[in-house]
């Protein structure tokens, strides 16, 4: 193994962002962090700016104001990276599929600037913080 | 030689590490003194009203649940409320108290979030990670009745999908008075701190006047001695029937915001203890014939305010037109009004305060790079905020 | 104030509105044509001291409907005024911001997405649409659905 999938498998630090969300998902996300749950003891951070980040917690329907954004967040992380696409919408838009200001969903965008992008899906709406920290798991034992 | 004197600009957002959502606020100042504020809007902007009119009118409640995660069950009752005043439909009254204790529950668990990131953006971490902990028995207690921690879906024309059980009752209640007992120390522990009376007191105020003239709603207006609350002026569900206060504060500064968000979350327990002693048996749902044509509207206090919704029916089965209107859309335009003047250590919280909700305001922010613009991000501001904090704790 | 009070003052308007209803005890539809609406809403707002709560944009049959909704929160009535806007080539109407600033918002998202030019409006920019959102769809008119 590389030392560098090593250290992104190592106490991955995360960095959230926000697409168009109802902010059900972003809340569980910082639900995370506080006592009940606290992926901290396992290392996981959230912090403040992509270019610290291995993974990306990408939540909502990605708009079309923010499909930019969101590219610009991808590219300043730092690769390898794991994108998590966390929610019913940011995995395949849910309810939100017909709507004009939609451009989504997250891995239609980052494919298009990356086809080799790892996207990790965690589906549900929200999603509960177990389900978000297996998820986590998941991915980074799949790599 | 002409110098140009550029006002600087500290752009906040879009994607920033500690607001979930992303928003862009544009701050101008000079000095130390904010001189004017824009915020920039059209990220969360998913199009709900027009996906509304392709869905029909039982289905339109799981799409405004998820306007916003924290108002999911007070956007789906207004909507209901105003297809049941199209079609002159009347849930049966159990139902009406499960709606009521479905909606206190959820303005428990929104109120204390607020607190707990209030405590944040002014360097209480204590305060954030503690009141993060009281809020989840409340959204267990929503999954046990709902089966979903957020996002209830509970509310359907004519009554609802889910009847509290009555083996949740003792267990609801149990969790009431432990709640109760810490957030009544939660309360004291904020009314009775020096320091947070010197850090939060006459700072970001918002007038009786600007608050009337912005037409504010929720615990923003009642904060600035602007006396509105649907559930009292317009009683619906079953608020009529039980005994609370409406609380209000006329200082219309960040204490007082606290203070009225930290009353009510007691009073809301109130309201559940009532409601679940005067609960009457009997089915939670009644018959649904066609929607006539019509139009009507129906709003409910939520945690940040009124929502209000407005539906036009022809006939059909879906609405034509769909209106929906979250309390911050009102609420956050009024930053103007209140951070004007401010030190910019105190924006931040001055922002916060009014618990400002982007994905319900159908809005994201761009982040453009501003020509001599000073960058200074979010992260920067939130230093500021909390070593204000130090200093006055220092000289206390 | 009291109900027959707040009948009697919304009848001081009557010779600018088209029909006043009131299906309901406490709600109300005011219609009136497009030129009538701003002083119907200073007047609610100025003088009955009602509570503006929102506007909304609907693309009728016939006609540009703009409904402003307000509250008078001591019976907890709502008021609805409906405008008609007749003219649909140009959909225009007279901007209620300046003496409203809480309307201010809601005139540029109709402005996004129906198209209707708010007269005297303090800045009719873009608000709730992406930057590159091509001018002139507007993505909740009739023609734009089909």
């Amino acid at each position: 193994m590389s030392w560098k999938l090593w250290s992104l498998k190592k106490s991955p630090w995360v960095f959230h962002v926000n697409t168009g969300a109802c902010n059900n998902c972003d809340i569980e996300v910082v639900n995370c962090l506080t006592p009940k749950f606290d992926v901290e003891r396992f290392g996981i951070k959230l912090v403040g700016t992509p270019r610290h980040a291995d993974a990306l917690l990408v939540t909502g329907v990605v708009t079309r104001q923010a499909a930019p954004r969101l590219i610009r967040a991808y590219q300043q992380t730092p690769k390898p990276c794991v994108v998590f696409a966390i929610g019913a919408c940011a995995c395949n838009l849910g309810i939100f599929r017909k709507g004009y200001h939609v451009v989504g969903p997250v891995d239609k965008i980052l494919r298009e600037v990356d086809p080799n992008a790892i996207i990790a899906y965690v589906p549900g709406c929200p999603p509960k913080p177990e389900a978000m920290i297996s998820g986590v798991i998941k991915a980074l034992g799949a790599i | 030689m002409k110098i140009s004197m550029r006002k600087p600009v500290i752009p906040v957002g879009p994607v920033h590490p500690l607001q979930e959502e992303m928003e862009y606020f544009q701050l101008t100042i000079d000095g130390e003194i904010v001189t004017d504020i824009d915020v920039n809007i059209a990220y969360n902007h998913r199009g709900i009203e027009e996906i509304s009119e392709t869905l029909q009118f039982d289905q339109v409640p799981f799409l405004v649940s998820r306007i916003c995660g924290i108002c999911s069950a007070s956007h789906p009752l207004a909507y209901v409320q105003a297809v049941e005043e199209i079609a002159n439909i009347t849930p049966p009254e159990r139902a009406l108290y499960v709606r009521t204790i479905i909606n206190e529950l959820e303005r428990i668990h929104s109120h204390i979030l607020w607190a707990g990131l209030a405590g944040h953006f002014i360097g209480y971490e204590t305060v954030f990670m503690w009141a993060w902990k009281y809020r989840e028995p409340v959204l267990d207690l929503l999954e046990e009745i709902t089966g979903n921690r957020n996002n209830y879906g509970n509310v359907k024309i004519g009554g609802c999908r889910e009847d509290i059980k009555p083996d949740i009752i003792p267990k609801l209640l149990k969790e009431l008075d432990l709640l109760e007992k810490k957030m009544d120390m939660l309360t004291k522990a904020v009314l009775d701190d020096p320091i947070l009376h010197a850090r939060l007191k006459g700072v970001g105020i918002l007038t009786k006047e600007d608050a009337i003239k912005y037409a504010v709603a929720g615990p923003t207006a009642r904060a600035s001695g602007v006396p509105i609350d649907v559930r009292r002026d317009d009683p619906y569900a079953m608020y009529g029937a039980l005994d609370w206060n409406v609380i209000t504060q006329e200082e219309g500064d960040v204490f007082a915001k606290t203070v009225v968000r930290l009353l009510e979350t007691l009073e809301a327990i109130k309201i559940i203890r009532q409601a679940l002693k005067k609960m009457p048996d009997g089915p939670v749902m009644t018959e649904v014939k066609d929607i006539p044509p019509g139009e009507g509207c129906g709003h409910v206090e939520a945690p940040r305010g009124e929502t209000f919704h407005y539906v036009r029916s022809d006939g059909g089965n879906r609405p034509v037109r769909h209106k929906a209107r979250a309390p911050s859309y009102v609420n956050v335009p009024s930053f103007k009004a209140s951070c004007i003047g401010e030190e910019v250590s105190d924006a931040m919280i001055t922002l916060a305060a009014v618990d400002p909700c982007y994905s319900c305001t159908e809005r994201m922010a761009v982040l453009d790079s501003q020509t001599n613009a000073l960058i200074c991000g979010f992260e920067e501001l939130l230093r500021l905020s909390r070593e204000k904090t130090e200093r006055i704790r220092k000289g206390i | 104030m009291n109900d027959q009070e707040l009948r009697d003052e919304i009848e001081k308007m009557s010779n600018k509105l088209i029909a006043i209803e009131q299906p309901l005890r406490n709600r109300y539809f005011l219609s009136c044509e497009s030129q009538n609406a701003h002083d119907v809403c200073r007047f609610l707002f100025e003088d009955v001291r009602a509570r503006f709560v929102i506007a909304t944009a609907i693309d009728s049959d016939d006609c540009y409907e703009i409904l402003y909704h307000f509250a008078y929160d001591e019976l907890g009535t709502i008021i609805h005024i409906k405008a008609h806007i007749r003219d649909r080539e140009n959909p225009s109407i007279e901007s209620i911001a300046p003496f409203l600033p809480g309307a201010e918002w809601i005139e540029r998202e109709i402005h996004d997405v129906m198209g209707i030019v708010f007269v005297n409006h303090p800045r009719l920019e873009r608000l709730i649409l992406a930057d590159d959102w091509p001018d002139g769809v507007y993505p909740l008119r009739k023609e734009a659905k089909r």
